[in-house]
C-alpha cells in the first residue's frame, strides 16, 4: 500500500501542509526543527491512532489551536480510501473513511499500516517494558484491528479493578463492615472480566511473538553477523515465572483460566498493596543477545541493531500477509553504521513506499533516490 | 477566554453532555441577550427539577407521585422486570413498543473509579422486589438491560450472581447486537427491540 496524499491542519508546527507522495522512496529534507518528523508522525497517527513520540494527543495540536485534522489518501491494491481524523484533546476524536463518519476512531485501524523506525526506537531496547508491550500491541492491532478493542476493554477493566483494590484494601486494613463485603463481592466480577480480556490479549501477543521471534533473530543476524538475538514473552500467569515462546496457537479461554487462578493466589497481596499484580499489563518481551539481556547489557550499536531488527521483523511479518506496509524512516541513517545503513537501504529500496526524513541529502543512501521534498520555513516544496 | 461570569457560564454549559465549546459559547451569548423573564423561567425550572423531582418507591424511575405511571398501570406485566441503569434507559426501552413488563432503575452501574459499589445502586431494592408481591404477581423473569460497556457488563455479571439462587426465577440478558462500548439510549429502536425479543437466559 502507499499514501498518495497527505494533508494536515493545525497538526504540530503546521497550520496547514499538503503533500503528494509517489510510490517508492519519498525523502523529506530540511534542517532540524523544520517540521519533517511532524509530517511523518501524522502518517503514523492514522495507522496507530497515536504518536510514536508522546502518549497523549495534546502536544499534537498546534499551539493555540483547539483541534487538528490529519487526512490521507491510501492506495491499497488499486483501491483508494481517504482517511481523516479530527484530534480534539479532552474530547472524543472523530474519524471518517471516504468522508463517511465511522462510529469510533479505532474503526479505521488496519486500513493504513506503517512500520515506523526512528530515533525514539532505542527505547524499544533500553526503555521500560511498557515500550515493548506497546510495540507488540500496535503490531497486533495493525494485523487484526479487533485487538485494539480488546486492549481498550482490558485497560478499562484494569483501571476499574485497580480502583477497587485501592478502596477495598484500605477498608480491609481498617474497620471491616458490610459495605466492604459488598465491595469484595464485586472484586470477583472484575477478576473475571480482567481474565477474559487479559486471556484474549495474551493469546494475541503469544501468537504474535511466536511468529515474530524467528524473523527478529534472522534480521539481527544480518545486521550483526555472529550475533544471536532472541525475543521471548514472559507473562505473569505463565509456567515457572512465565517464559514462553513459540508454543503454537494460544487458547484465550485456558489463558483466562490461568490468569484467574493466579489472581486468586495473589489476592491478599493485591489487597495489601492496592495494585493489580497479574495480567498482560505486567508482562515483558524479553530481548537477549547471546546469553545476556539486551536491556542494561547491550552496547549502543547492539541496541540500535536490535531496535532495527524488531522493526524489520514487523515489516516482514506484515508484508508476508499480503498488503505491504508503508515504511517510515525518520532521521535514522545518520545514526547507523555502514552495514546497518546498507541493510536498511536494501529493504527500503524495494519497498512499495518509503517515507524518509533527513537533515541533509548526504545522509540518505543512494538507493533511495526518488521524490524529494524540501521542508523549510513552514513550507514543503517538491525538489527535483 | 472571556472575563468573569460570562466565562463561568460558558464553562458550566460546556460541562453538559453533548455540548461542545462552540455551542456553549453560542448558548451563553444567547442567554446574555435574552429577556430577563426568559432567563428567570429557565432558572426556576432548573431549581424545580432539583428540588421537586421524586423517584418511584418501587422501581426508582423519576415520578411525580410515590409510585410511577408504569408501576401503577395494571395492564403491565408485573412478573417481568427489566433492569436498567438510568431513567433515560426506561425511555429507550419504551420507545421500542416491544416491552409490556415493569422496570427497575439501578441508578448507575458498578464503577469503582467513581466510588460506585453495590451499596450505591438500588440492588437491595431489586432483591426485595423479587421475594415479594407487587401488583398481585410475583416476579418470574428479570431482564438485565445494563449498558453494553465495561461497567454495564460488570454490573450484569454481578446481578446474575446475586439472582442465581432465587428458585423459579429466570434471568435473561439482552441479545448481543447492541453496539459494544455504547449506551443503551443510543441504540435505535429496531436494534434494541430485536435485542429484547432475542434475549437469552443466563
Ligand atoms: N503542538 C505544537 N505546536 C507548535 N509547534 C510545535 C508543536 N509540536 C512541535 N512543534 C514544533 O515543531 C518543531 C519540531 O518539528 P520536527 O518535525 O520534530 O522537526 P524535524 O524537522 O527536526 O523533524 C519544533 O520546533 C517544535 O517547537
Ligand atoms: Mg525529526
Ligand atoms: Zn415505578
Amino acid at each position: 500500500m502507499h499514501v498518495r496524499h497527505l494533508q494536515v491542519t493545525d497538526f504540530r508546527s503546521w497550520p496547514t501542509a499538503e503533500l503528494t507522495f509517489g510510490r517508492g522512496p519519498n525523502v523529506l529534507v530540511g534542517a532540524n526543527g523544520q517540521g519533517k518528523t511532524n509530517l511523518v508522525e501524522a502518517v503514523g497517527y492514522l495507522a496507530n491512532l497515536g504518536s510514536h513520540r508522546v502518549s497523549g494527543d495534546a502536544p499534537l495540536v498546534r499551539h493555540g489551536a483547539s483541534s487538528a485534522i490529519v487526512r490521507a489518501t491510501v492506495v491499497n491494491e488499486g483501491r483508494q480510501l481517504t482517511l481523516d481524523v479530527e484530534i480534539t484533546p479532552g474530547r472524543t476524536n472523530r474519524a471518517r473513511v471516504n468522508r463517511a463518519p465511522v462510529k469510533r476512531p479505532r474503526d479505521i485501524l488496519g486500513i493504513l499500516r506503517t512500520v515506523f523506525f526512528g530515533p525514539e526506537d532505542l527505547s524499544l531496547v533500553r526503555g521500560d517494558p511498557g515500550e515493548r508491550r506497546r510495540f507488540l500491541d500496535e503490531l497486533l492491532a495493525s494485523r487484526s484491528p479487533r485487538f485494539a478493542g480488546v486492549r481498550a476493554d482490558y485497560d478499562r477493566v484494569l483501571r476499574q479493578r485497580s480502583a477497587l483494590l485501592k478502596t477495598a484494601g484500605g477498608l480491609r486494613r481498617g474497620q471491616r463492615g458490610r459495605s466492604d463485603d459488598a465491595a469484595l463481592g464485586t472484586l470477583e466480577v472484575w477478576d473475571n472480566h480482567l481474565a477474559r480480556f487479559g486471556g484474549q490479549l495474551l493469546a494475541g501477543r503469544l501468537d504474535l511473538v511466536a511468529e515474530l521471534s524467528p524473523l527478529v533473530t534472522a534480521a539481527y543476524h544480518e545486521l550483526a553477523p555472529g550475533g544471536v538475538a532472541t525475543v521471548r514473552y514472559r507473562d505473569t500467569a505463565g509456567p515457572d515465572g512465565g517464559a514462553r515462546a513459540g508454543q503454537g496457537p494460544s487458547d484465550p479461554e485456558s489463558l483466562a483460566e490461568a490468569l484467574l487462578a493466579e489472581l486468586r493466589r495473589v489476592r491478599d497481596q493485591e489487597l495489601d498493596r492496592g495494585v493489580c499484580l497479574v495480567g498482560p499489563h505486567r508482562d515483558e518481551l524479553e530481548l537477549t543477545i547471546g546469553d545476556l539481556p539486551a536491556r542494561g547489557y547491550a552496547s549502543h550499536g547492539e541496541s540500535w541493531s536490535f531496535a532495527l531488527a524488531l522493526r524489520l521483523a514487523a515489516y516482514d511479518l506484515l508484508r508476508a500477509e499480503g498488503s505491504e506496509p508503508v515504511l517510515v524512516l525518520d532521521d535514522v541513517f545518520a545514526e547507523l553504521d555502514q552495514r546497518r545503513r546498507s541493510r536498511l537501504a536494501a529493504v527500503a529500496g524495494r519497498a512499495e513506499q518509503v517515507l524518509v526524513t533527513a537533515a541533509v541529502e548526504e545522509d540518505v543512501p543512494a538507493e533511495l533516490t526518488g521524490g524529494r521534498f524540501v521542508v523549510r520555513d513552514g513550507t514543503v516544496r517538491r525538489g527535483d | 477566554m472571556y472575563e468573569g461570569p460570562v466565562q463561568d457560564l460558558i464553562d458550566e454549559l460546556g460541562r453538559l453532555p453533548g455540548i461542545g465549546p462552540k455551542s456553549a459559547q453560542r448558548i451563553a451569548f444567547h442567554l446574555l441577550g435574552a429577556e430577563p423573564a426568559d432567563v428567570t423561567r429557565l432558572q426556576e425550572v432548573l431549581q424545580r427539577v432539583k428540588e421537586g423531582v421524586t423517584f418511584c418507591d418501587i422501581c426508582g424511575n423519576v415520578s411525580e407521585q410515590a409510585t410511577c405511571r408504569i408501576c401503577r398501570d395494571a395492564r403491565r406485566d408485573a412478573a417481568l422486570v427489566c433492569v436498567v441503569e438510568e431513567p433515560k434507559d426506561v425511555l429507550a426501552v419504551e420507545r421500542t413498543r416491544e416491552y409490556r413488563g415493569r422496570y427497575h432503575v439501578l441508578g448507575g452501574a458498578l464503577d469503582p473509579l467513581s466510588g460506585v459499589g453495590p451499596d450505591q445502586l438500588r440492588i437491595r431494592e431489586l432483591l426485595g422486589r423479587i421475594g415479594g408481591q407487587y401488583g398481585g404477581a410475583e416476579v418470574t423473569e428479570v431482564i438485565i438491560a445494563t449498558d453494553p460497556n465495561t461497567e454495564g457488563e460488570a454490573t450484569a455479571t454481578y446481578l446474575v450472581r446475586m439472582l442465581r439462587d432465587f428458585p423459579g426465577l429466570t434471568v435473561t440478558r439482552l441479545a448481543s447486537g447492541l453496539p459494544m462500548g455504547g449506551d443503551l439510549e443510543f441504540a435505535d429502536e429496531l436494534t434494541l427491540g430485536r435485542a429484547l425479543s432475542g434475549r437469552r437466559s443466563v
